[in-house]
């Protein structure tokens, strides 16, 4: 496998501004301003925690995957990526980064593709689109009513699925572990939207979803 | 009608492996009664429109270096559009060639590869912008240029959109026909230049009714000297319903499920 690079923070948890524990199966959504920092920690071990970002006063512009990956030239996400709106502007950066490697590439689980992936007696299962649609839906500070139509493919922080040279691709087991933490500085107003993933039917979670943490520090 | 029961279960592609051997070639040519529309679509063009289940689109590359930027949406819901995670996990891959198909966030297939003459096409790389185009290659208007002005698949994809009253909410991650991007060990992305000659082509057979999108710009990563997309030329034609054995519907474990959400679509909502 590729060298991964950690980039340990300077900021220190005492000075947060803000902390919350996401238990599994759970979503988080809250408004970070500019300049703040967002640090999400991998408490257990092997947790994908699915992300999105929107721009706070506008809806229309939010996080996008291929952009981010274009404009990096690379498929994963590590310190200094840009976290790319769909309007081609940096919406996050990411500043620190002790896990090395996350996945833009396999988006959220869904009832819809849990029937297809894994066969329809996972039809009722909690999925991470469920707790999306649930946040975008009781969110009172959108400019619009906000749906499906508005759950682009998102970030899997702590998320491991390496793409073949030969145009493969495979669900390795995660390279992340207990107390590893990504971190981002906003660019932008944004709103920040987690799915703590309760996926049981893969190991993307290491079969045992656990709570990540979130917390924010002022500029 | 008989009772919708879905498929008894067959694995994952956690635990099967793929078909072994070379997939089906299709004809070189579509017979001439099957052909409902040919047309060529100029290089840095676009165009919108339905196909609906039972018919088969065939994309022919009319030079080396052509590229066909693509998403597609249910023609009965719109939400239900193209999902490339899902289409690229469900299958276990990261290109697609024949064998795979197009799946919906829906779980349902949309569209199946059911010949393809290249063996990669490109669904990770998005789709170019004004911003790329002019910093690649400088600047063309129409004021100069007339209609040999410079164009973009981002500027395409929101006017196509708009002409079915969708906007930039609905513009997903895109398939790029005929272009090749491979990753390296690090995850760099590497642009394959002149990767379809002329004379490729790629059939995508609609398992669901469609709204097509397509243009004819250039793949973002396009290393060419200067600007100069390439015509294709666009097939609709009726194809043959898949069998129970069908190649595409076979090929992982994961698209039979899918061709039955379709079809579960399909029924309940009787078009």
């Amino acid at each position: 496998m590729s060298t991964l690079i950690y980039t340990e923070s300077t900021l220190q948890p005492d000075a947060a501004i803000y902390r919350h524990v996401i238990p599994a199966g759970d979503y988080w959504i809250h408004r970070i301003e500019a300049g703040q920092t967002l640090r999400i920690v991998d408490l257990e071990g092997n947790q994908a925690a699915d992300t999105l970002f929107y721009r706070a006063d506008d809806f229309t512009e939010r996080y996008s995957a291929q952009d981010t990956i274009r404009e990096q030239g690379s498929i994963y996400l590590t310190t200094g990526t840009k976290l790319m709106s769909n309007e081609g502007r940096p919406m996050l950066t990411i500043t620190a980064d002790t896990c090395g490697r996350h996945d833009t590439l396999g988006g959220a689980c869904s009832c819809e593709s849990n029937t297809m992936r894994y066969g329809h007696k996972t039809r009722h299962m909690h999925a991470c689109r469920q707790s999306f649609l649930l946040a975008l839906a009781t969110w009172p500070d959108s400019n619009f009513d906000l749906s499906k139509r508005d759950l682009p493919p998102n970030i899997n922080f702590f998320m491991n699925v390496p793409v073949t040279p030969d145009g493969g691709l495979k669900f390795e087991d995660g390279v992340s572990a207990g107390g590893k933490y990504v971190e981002m500085r906003a660019e932008m107003d944004v709103v920040a939207l987690i799915s703590n993933c309760p996926q049981l039917n893969n190991p993307c979670n290491g079969w045992n979803p656990t709570p990540v943490e979130v917390l924010i520090w002022s500029t | 009608m008989p009772l919708l029961t879905p498929p008894a279960p067959t694995g994952t592609s956690f635990t099967t492996a793929r078909p072994e051997g070379p997939p089906p070639m299709p004809p070189a040519t579509i017979p001439e009664e099957r052909v409902v529309l040919e047309e060529v679509i100029p290089g840095g063009s676009a165009l919108s429109f339905e196909l609906k289940r039972g018919h088969a689109l065939r994309l022919t590359a009319l030079e080396r270096g052509a590229n066909v930027s693509f998403v597609c949406y249910n023609r009965h819901d719109f939400l239900d559009r193209y999902n490339m995670p899902d289409t690229l996990k469900g299958q276990h891959t990261s290109k697609l060639t024949t064998g795979f198909i197009l799946m919906s966030d829906m779980g349902r297939a949309m569209l199946s590869i059911t010949g393809d003459t290249l063996g990669w096409h490109d669904a990770l790389g998005g789709h170019d912008t004004a911003e790329i185009v002019r910093k690649k290659w400088g600047e063309k208007n129409y004021q100069t240029a007339r209609n040999e002005f410079h164009r973009n698949s981002r500027d395409h994809f929101l006017i196509e959109l708009a002409k079915w009253g969708l906007g930039r909410r609905d513009l997903v991650p895109n398939v790029n026909f005929f272009s090749k991007v491979s990753a390296d060990d690090e995850g760099r992305l590497h642009f394959q230049p002149d990767h379809a000659k002329a004379g490729d082509f790629v059939d995508l057979r609609a398992e669901m009714d469609l709204l097509v999108i397509l243009t004819t710009c250039h793949h973002p990563q396009d290393t060419a000297p200067a600007y100069g997309p390439k015509p294709v030329k666009l097939q609709i034609w009726r194809a043959d319903p898949p069998a129970a054995d069908d190649y595409c519907r076979t090929y992982r474990p994961e698209n039979e499920r899918a061709f039955y959400n379709a079809e579960v679509s399909q029924r309940l909502g009787s078009w």
